[in-house]
C-alpha cells in the first residue's frame, strides 16, 4: 500500500531557520547573525526588559560590581542602642547605634536609651548584573538603552546620508558633464576633510546636539554612496533596457526610479550595510571626546568615557559598553563581507 | 604625471579652502563671532577692538578675506583658554604628535606588510587565522577602548609601563600599539595579503615557479614588488584616519600632543584653538596625501596618465 503522506515539517520554524543560515557559505555567521538579532532587540524592548532606570541611579549603590562579585549575606539581627543623633559619617557608629527617628519606625514606642533588634544586611543586597557605574545606575540597562542610541542613530545618518548620497550619484552618473563634475570634486573635498575635527569646529560653534551629530555623520558617508552609484549608474545606462524605455517614451525620473534603481539596489544595500560599523565607530569616538548626544542620555561611547578614570576600582564602566560596540561592529563587518560576496562580489574593489 | 599632479594640487588648495570657509560661517551662523572668539570676561574695550579687527562692520566676503589674511599670516587669534597666541600654544604641541604618530605609523607597516604576506603566502595556516583575527579586532573594536583595556591590563594590573604621559621610552609603547591597531595596521595587512594572492595567482609568477626558481626569491623579489602599490596608496589614504586617531589615543593616553589640544579646546569651548588646530591639521596631512600621491605616481608609472 502507497503511503501518500505528506511531508509536513518536522522542526520548529526557528530551527529551520538556523539551519538555512548554517547551509551559507559560511557557517560561522550564526554568531554574528544571533550577536545582531540581540542587539537589535535589545533596542527595541529596553523599556520592557530593563529593569532600571537607564539615566538616575541609586547613590547608595555606586561602583557596585556585577553578578561576578555578587555574594548574597544573609541577614542578622543585631542589638542596637536608640539614641538622639548620629552623624551620617560615623560609620562605627551607626553599627552599635539607631536614631530614635529610625528606631520608631520598627517600634513605634522606642525611646532614648532603649536596646533594639535590629536585622542588619551587610554586603550587597541588590543584584546589578552587570554592576553600577559612579552614579549608581545599573550598567546592564545603560548598555541596552545604548544600543537603541546606537541603533537610531546609525539608522538616521543612513537614511539621510545614504538618500543624498544615492541622489547625487544617480544624477551625476546620468547627467555626467559638468554636473558629474562638480558632484565628484565635492566627493574628493569631502573625504579629504579630517572630520572629527570638523565636527569639533561644528560642536564648539553650535553646542552638542542630536541633530547636528546625524548631519555631520551624514556628510562624513554621503560621498561613498555617491561613488558607488556613479560607477554602477555609468555601467548600466548604457544597457539595451535603458534605450528601450527611452524609446517607449519613459522620462528621465522615470527611468532612473523605475529602471536603474533596481540595478543598483544591490550595491547601495552592501555600502550600507557595511558601513552601519563605521557609523557606529565614528558616533561613539565622538561621544567618547564629548562631542556626542549629551548626557544622561546612555550613549555607549561616553559610558566609556565615564569609566575611563575609574577604570582600576571599577573596570566593567569602560569594558562592557566598549565591548558591546566591539561585538556589535564585528557582527555587522562579518555579515556585511557575507552580504557583499552574496550580493555584489565586484565591490570588493572598494575596500 | 604634471595633470595628475597639478589636479592634486588644487585639490589640496581646494580642501583648505573648504575648511576655512567651514571654520568662517560657522564662526558667524550663531549671530556676532566675538561671543566664540572671546570669554565671558572679556571688556567692552577689547570687545570693540576685536569687532574692528575682524571688520565686522564690513560686507561678508571683505571679512572672510581678514580672516584668510590672519591665517595666512598665521594668526589664527589669541587661545581663550590659555591667553596665548593660537600659533604658540599649538606648536608645542606638534612634535609630541608626529612621533606617536610616526611611531605608530611605522609599526602598522613593520607588522602590517610581513603579516599580509605571509598570510598570502601561508593561505589557511595559523598564521593567516592570526593575521585575520588582528585584522578584524582593528576594524571592529573602538581604538580608545583598546588603549583602556591596554591601560587597565599592562599599567594597572601587570604594571609593565607607565598608564599615560610621555616620559621614557617605555610610555610609547601602549599609546603606539593603540594607535597603529586601531588605525593603519588592520587596512595595510588587509590590502597587502589580499594584493599579494592576486599577484601569486597571475602568469608571471607561474612562469617564475616553472622556471624552478626558489620559493623566497619568487615572493620576495617577484611578487612583493608588485602586490606593494595598493598597501602604499592605503598609506596615504590613512593618514586622515592616523590624525583623527590620534585625537581618541591622546585622551586615553593622557598624551600631551595636538589631539589633547583639541579635546580641550572642546571642553572649554576654545574656538580660537579649535580653529587653528583644524586649518593646522588639514594644512599637515593634505600635504602628506600630496606627498604619498607623488611617491606612487613614481613608483606606479600607470598612475602618471589618469
Amino acid at each position: 500500500m502507497a503511503n501518500a503522506t505528506v511531508l509536513a515539517p518536522s522542526q520548529p520554524v526557528i530551527v529551520r531557520a538556523l539551519k538555512a543560515i548554517s547551509r551559507w557559505r559560511r557557517p560561522v555567521l550564526i554568531i554574528p547573525v544571533f550577536i545582531l538579532t540581540l542587539v537589535v532587540v535589545a533596542g527595541i524592548t529596553a523599556d520592557w526588559i530593563s529593569p532600571y532606570d537607564p539615566e538616575v541611579g541609586d547613590p547608595n549603590h555606586r561602583l557596585q560590581p556585577g553578578f561576578w562579585a555578587y555574594e548574597p549575606v544573609p541577614p542578622v539581627i543585631v542589638t542596637k542602642e536608640v539614641v538622639a543623633v548620629i552623624s551620617p559619617s560615623d560609620i562605627e557608629k551607626q553599627k552599635t547605634q539607631i536614631t530614635e527617628f529610625n528606631a520608631r519606625q520598627i517600634d513605634p514606642n522606642a525611646v532614648i536609651g532603649d536596646k533594639l533588634d535590629v536585622v542588619v544586611r551587610e554586603g550587597i543586597d541588590t543584584l546589578y548584573i552587570l554592576g553600577t557605574d559612579h552614579l549608581g545606575r545599573d550598567l546592564f540597562t545603560r548598555i541596552i538603552y545604548g544600543a537603541r542610541v546606537s541603533l537610531v542613530m546609525a539608522g538616521l545618518t543612513l537614511a539621510v546620508g545614504g538618500t543624498m548620497g544615492t541622489v547625487l550619484g544617480l544624477t551625476a552618473g546620468w547627467h555626467g558633464g559638468w554636473v558629474d563634475e562638480v558632484v565628484m570634486r565635492m566627493v574628493d573635498i569631502i573625504l579629504a576633510l579630517p572630520l572629527i575635527l570638523v565636527a569639533l569646529v561644528l560642536v564648539v560653534a553650535l553646542g552638542p546636539s542630536f541633530q547636528l551629530i546625524i548631519v555631520i555623520m551624514a556628510i562624513a558617508i554621503w560621498p561613498l554612496f555617491t561613488r558607488v552609484t556613479r560607477g554602477e549608474v555609468l555601467r548600466v545606462k548604457t544597457a539595451d533596457y535603458v534605450a528601450l524605455a527611452r524609446v517607449a517614451g519613459a522620462g528621465t525620473i522615470r527611468i532612473m526610479i523605475v529602471h536603474i534603481l533596481p540595478g543598483i539596489a544591490n550595491s547601495v544595500i552592501v555600502v550600507a550595510t557595511l558601513l552601519v560599523g563605521v557609523v557606529i565607530l565614528l558616533e561613539a569616538a565622538l561621544s567618547f571626546l564629548g562631542a556626542g548626544v549629551p548626557p544622561p542620555t546612555p550613549a555607549w561611547g561616553s559610558m566609556l568615557s565615564e569609566g575611563r578614570d575609574r577604570i582600576a576600582i571599577a573596570w566593567w564602566i569602560s569594558t562592557l559598553p566598549g565591548l558591546a560596540i566591539f561585538m556589535t561592529v564585528l557582527s555587522l563587518n562579518l555579515f556585511g563581507d557575507w552580504l557583499r560576496d552574496a550580493l555584489d562580489p565586484r565591490l570588493r574593489q572598494l575596500e | 604625471m604634471q595633470r595628475f599632479l597639478v589636479r592634486r594640487f588644487f585639490l589640496m588648495i581646494i580642501t583648505l579652502l573648504a575648511v576655512s570657509m567651514i571654520i568662517f560661517v560657522m564662526a558667524r551662523v550663531g549671530g556676532d563671532p566675538r561671543s566664540l572668539l572671546l570669554d565671558d570676561h572679556a571688556t567692552q574695550e577689547q570687545w570693540e577692538l576685536l569687532g574692528e579687527e575682524l571688520g565686522l562692520d564690513k560686507p561678508l566676503y571683505h571679512q572672510y578675506a581678514i580672516f584668510m589674511g590672519g591665517v595666512l599670516r598665521g594668526d589664527f587669534g589669541e587661545s581663550i583658554s590659555q591667553r596665548r597666541p593660537v600659533l604658540e600654544v599649538v606648536a608645542e604641541k606638534i612634535p609630541a604628535t608626529l612621533q606617536l604618530g610616526g611611531a605608530a605609523f611605522l609599526l602598522a607597516l613593520i607588522v602590517g606588510i610581513p603579516l599580509g604576506v605571509m598570510s598570502a603566502v601561508m593561505r589557511g595556516s595559523i598564521l593567516d587565522q592570526v593575521g585575520r583575527a588582528v585584522a578584524l579586532i582593528g576594524q571592529a573594536a573602538p581604538s580608545f577602548w583598546l588603549g583602556i583595556m591596554f591601560i587597565f591590563f599592562f599599567a594597572v594590573y601587570l604594571g609593565w609601563v607607565p598608564p599615560s604621559g610621555r616620559q621614557d621610552w617605555n610610555s610609547f609603547v601602549l599609546p603606539t600599539i593603540t594607535l597603529a591597531w586601531g588605525g593603519f595596521l588592520a587596512g595595510s595587512l588587509r590590502l597587502m595579503r589580499s594584493a599579494m594572492l592576486d599577484t601569486l595567482d597571475t602568469e608571471y609568477i607561474k612562469l617564475a615557479r616553472a622556471k624552478g626558481l626558489p620559493g623566497r626569491a619568487i615572493i620576495w623579489k617577484h611578487a612583493f614588488r608588485n602586490a606593494l602599490i595598493p598597501p602604499l596608496t592605503l598609506a596615504g589614504v590613512s593618514m586622515p584616519a592616523i590624525l583623527t586617531g590620534s585625537i581618541t589615543t591622546e585622551l586615553v593616553f593622557a598624551w600631551p600632543g595636538m589631539g589633547q589640544l583639541a579635546v580641550q579646546a572642546l571642553w572649554s569651548s576654545d574656538y580660537p584653538l579649535i580653529q587653528g588646530l583644524t586649518i593646522m591639521f588639514t594644512l599637515g596631512y593634505v600635504f602628506i596625501a600630496l606627498l604619498v600621491d607623488i611617491l606612487y605616481a613614481y613608483i606606479d608609472p600607470r598612475i602618471r596618465y589618469l
